[in-house]
């Protein structure tokens, strides 16, 4: 089982429970995975790499009610928008951490979109992609670059 | 402290389909922050938001038999029905423009609230409620927003006035705000004509956003309006779509 380490968020509270605030004011980081600063998680596992939105994610974004992913045999671009979110009146776009080839989407996500609100790392996989350029995967953060970039970010507003 | 820059550009019943992919080219290819003001479209269109199913959301042989243009625009939120009598209102911000906000959805039509609070300065009891803008107990503006990584676009329709006949087009969706408490469409929203005058409006609205930004009127003739942008998302839905959705009936459909 993946070992989970907490980043920080934004939420302040003053007049609650420490047991409260530590379950309403941390999002999970997972170790063995990959993050962009665009808050989107990679997992490379052999020849394909899973792809979704991280928990700090969604928890900003609140509930997720539509995602809008590619088709199959489309090329993402790291970095680049290969799909969206709605929540709260909002499309929010989501970006490749890498560049490669769709070769999956999770269909599920269409009857049952809250499972990217529930299971962030799991059930609510986004897209699996065939990578193109290994090396890209090092460019990204580790769970613990992730966790402090995460607690820097919410600092900052 | 120096304002951040915007380009104000105001537009004159510029047809909604065509705002709207204005819309999308600047937020996708431009590096600017930009306030958009069109006074009124054309013809009376519907404007579903991005997940929006028509058969849920529409009397679907009515806006046939009228032959209503419905468009899915590309940001979230619920429908509306706009004409001449709708005021929009459109803001498109780089993510660090404004300090100290963080652009994630509530935040940003917090933001906007405050600004539009002083629009009405006191007038018809202003509020944001659960993202709507309220005068009293009655929502006078829908609003949506696109997110990027690098930029955000928060735009309104506001309802100067409008005709109860253009109302009966579109159905009780089935997530409601609380604060709607079941009301029918006509006892849920609220004509800005009966607080504000539509140049007052306008006008207050510029000199709330020149409060914030250092504004640059642009001109519709300017250049930026001819470039092209392929990978628009708002589109109108075809006949085709829309009789397939008249024939589709849904577990629940509630007339507004």
């Amino acid at each position: 089982m993946a070992l989970r380490i907490w980043a920080s968020s934004t939420v302040k509270s003053t007049s609650v429970s420490p047991a409260f605030s530590l379950s309403r004011c941390f999002s999970s980081v997972l170790e063995g995975l990959k993050y962009a600063k665009s808050h989107e998680w990679v997992k490379h596992d052999g020849p394909v790499a899973s792809i979704g939105i991280t928990d700090h994610a969604q928890d900003h974004l609140g509930e997720v009610v539509f995602v809008e992913l590619p088709e199959v045999g489309k090329s993402v671009t790291q970095g680049e928008s290969f799909g969206a979110v709605e929540s709260v009146k909002a499309t929010s776009d989501v970006n490749s951490p890498i560049s490669g080839e769709v070769v999956e989407v999770n269909t599920k996500l269409s009857e049952t979109p809250g499972l990217i609100n529930i299971s962030p790392y799991q059930n609510g996989w986004m897209i699996k992609v065939k990578p193109s350029n290994a090396a890209e995967l090092e460019e990204l953060l580790n769970p613990t670059a992730y966790t402090k970039f995460c607690e820097e970010e919410d600092a900052a507003h | 402290m120096r304002l951040p820059l915007m380009n104000l550009f105001k537009l004159n019943r510029m047809p909604i389909l065509r705002q709207l992919h204005l819309e999308e080219m600047l937020m996708r290819t431009s590096s600017e922050n930009w306030c958009i003001i069109n006074d009124g479209t054309i013809n009376p269109t519907i404007v579903m938001g991005i997940s929006g199913k028509p058969q849920e959301l529409l009397e679907t042989e009515s806006v046939l038999r009228d032959e209503i243009p419905v468009i899915r625009r590309m940001s979230g939120g619920g429908t509306v029905i706009v004409d001449q009598d709708t005021i929009f209102v459109t803001f498109i911000c780089n993510k660090d423009t404004i300090p100290g906000l963080k652009p994630d959805p509530q935040r940003i039509i917090q933001w906007t609230g405050h600004l539009y609070e002083t629009v009405f300065n006191g007038i018809g009891n202003f509020s944001v409620c659960e993202n709507d803008y309220l005068l009293g107990e009655r929502k006078f503006g829908g609003n949506a927003l696109s997110i990027t990584s690098k930029r955000w676009l928060q735009h309104t329709s506001f309802l100067w006035d409008y005709k109860k006949s253009n109302m009966s087009y579109l159905k009780l969706p089935q997530k409601a705000p609380n604060y709607r408490q079941g009301r029918s469409h006509l006892d849920f929203i609220c004509r800005m004509k009966d607080y504000i005058s539509r140049s007052g409006f306008i006008d207050e609205t510029i000199r709330a956003a020149g409060s914030h930004f250092q504004l640059t009127p642009l001109h519709q003739k300017d250049g930026f309006l001819n470039q092209q942008y392929e990978h628009l998302r708002s589109r109108l839905l075809t006949i085709d779509e829309l009789e397939e959705a008249a024939v589709y009936t849904p577990a629940v459909a509630t007339r507004v």
